[in-house]
């Protein structure tokens, strides 16, 4: 990949005339297709594509004793690993920052939206809750990993199904129930990115790299806001984050709309 | 007594297997070998510089094969993420199974990275993922002498299975025996064997008489698979 000035010039000189060397307007995204219950042995998943970036979502639940201070609150953990499969610079070994950062946005989009009932998910105060584990991984990176990541664990939520509970009180992965998580809403994330005086949407990695700042915005409807993580080396003029917010609450809203396509 | 399969499968009969090449786009190969409810996909990368540099041998490449169980593709709890000492093994016996047939004299100080990602698994994975690797070489253009088939034998009292599935394996009536194989088609040698379970030298074989069968009917769809991306007509 070249990452010269040059070409950093010609990437700012083609968004002046709002056209990206991938021949999108700033603010499109690429084709967005999600498949859900993609996996056999997870109870619940899904694939979500956009453009050449490829993520999977698991969901795998678990009984286990409420923290003390939520003892009549289950909970849920975001964990992402960032595979050295679905990209040459990504590398073996224990979780990268960037792979922690990942998971966090992901876990605060789900989490601060309140769309799943914590409560919900006690089935006996400070003894027994169900704890949800989502796993999100790519399988090809394309850039916007963020944004693909968020869709990709509020539709394996969605997806997911309870597994049944033996009389001894131990879980029975093979048999699922019928009843799916207490959940209402659909949080999506915008992340917003910054190159020269641009703001851009959906970036492929080639233009990532070129990023100066981003902003990823989590919002729950098309003037409701849930989270909100600013990333990269450079700042970001007020204007700009107002300008950010509306590109983001207004792509959320049609990425709300794929969403609710697929989930049932 | 005659072992009743799922599905009315045959004893000599794999899962219905989907195998495609060329799934991952970054990666120099890729490939998908999906075989019942077990999935693996493998990307390739490299020749590529060797990091820590103290690996590298100016006299052959580096082959690295790495396993990998993903959080949620276990039969039952959450797979904790991160190398076990089950994953070091099977990717180093999956490493061994390559090794005759990679020419690694061709790329001298430099290495080639395999990964392999289960997606979901129902047993038979590490011959699920030699499977994909294998097509994935062939795709990144490696120099080999030949591709590599994988497939899980099995028995059950006296029945010689082929590509058992996981309530096979832990079938708790009679002895089982799980008998992974790694096969190198064109000579017919074995490049990766392993055995847990019970069997006696008779019945042992009876299975070595019947994995070429098994090995040329798992081949033939890797054969496609790769024929298929290319636009080779068969």
């Amino acid at each position: 990949m070249i990452l010269s000035k040059e070409f950093r010039k010609q990437i700012i000189k083609s968004l002046d005339e709002d056209y990206r060397l991938n021949k999108r307007k700033k603010a499109d995204f690429r084709d967005i297709n999600i498949e859900v219950g993609c996996l056999s042995k997870a109870e619940g998943s899904a694939k979500v594509t956009i453009g050449k970036t490829v993520v999977i979502a698991g969901i795998k639940f678990n009984l286990e004793k409420p923290y003390p201070d939520t003892a009549d609150k289950g909970g849920i953990m975001v964990n992402t690993e960032l595979l050295p499969l679905s990209d040459p610079d990504f590398e073996s070994g224990p979780p990268s920052i960037n792979s922690i950062e990942l998971a966090r946005v992901t876990d605060r989009t789900v989490r601060e939206s309140g769309v799943l009932d914590f409560k919900k998910l006690c089935v006996e105060e400070g003894v027994k809750a169900w704890f949800v584990a989502i796993d999100i991984v790519p399988l090809n990176n394309d850039g916007n990993l963020f944004d693909a990541a968020a869709l990709a664990a509020v539709a394996a939520l969605y997806n997911a199904k309870f597994p049944t509970v033996t009389e001894a009180g131990t879980i029975d992965y093979k048999k699922l129930t019928k009843e799916g998580l207490p959940l209402k809403g659909f949080p999506t994330l915008v992340t917003v990115r910054k190159i020269g005086d641009h703001l851009i949407l959906d970036p492929t990695k080639a233009e990532e790299k070129f990023t100066d700042a981003r902003l990823s915005i989590a919002s729950l409807d098309k003037d409701t806001l849930c989270a909100l993580q600013k990333g990269g080396e450079k700042t970001f003029k007020l204007e700009e984050i107002s300008k950010a917010l509306d590109l983001a609450l207004a792509k959320g809203e049609d990425l709300r709309k794929v969403l609710k396509g697929v989930c049932k | 007594m005659v072992f009743k399969r799922k599905d009315n499968r045959k004893q000599d009969e794999a899962r219905p297997i989907t195998a495609k090449v060329g799934v991952i786009d970054n990666a120099k190969g890729s490939a998908y070998f999906k075989i019942g409810d077990t999935e693996a996909y493998a990307a390739v990368y490299g020749p590529r510089d060797i990091y820590p540099r103290f690996l590298k041998n100016p006299q052959k490449g580096l082959l690295r094969c790495h396993y990998n169980m993903l959080p949620f593709s276990g039969m039952g709890d959450r797979v904790r993420p991160g190398p076990s000492r089950r994953s070091k093994e099977i990717s180093m016996v999956t490493n061994k199974a390559f090794e005759p047939v990679v020419m690694l004299e061709k790329f001298p100080n430099s290495g080639v990275d395999v990964y392999i990602e289960l997606t979901e698994t129902d047993a038979g994975s590490r011959c699920a993922g030699i499977c994909a690797a294998s097509m994935a070489l062939a795709d990144a253009g490696i120099p080999m002498k030949d591709l590599v088939v994988a497939v899980a034998m099995g028995t059950i009292g006296k029945e010689v299975l082929v590509d058992l599935d996981y309530s096979e394996e832990a079938f708790e009536g009679e002895e089982v025996a799980d008998i992974p194989f790694a096969v190198i088609p064109r000579t017919g040698e074995v490049s990766l064997l392993q055995m847990d379970g019970i069997i006696s030298k008779k019945l042992m074989d009876e299975v070595l008489k019947k994995v070429m069968p098994a090995v040329e009917k798992i081949h033939k769809i890797q054969v496609d698979a790769i024929k298929a991306k290319y636009g080779v007509k068969k």
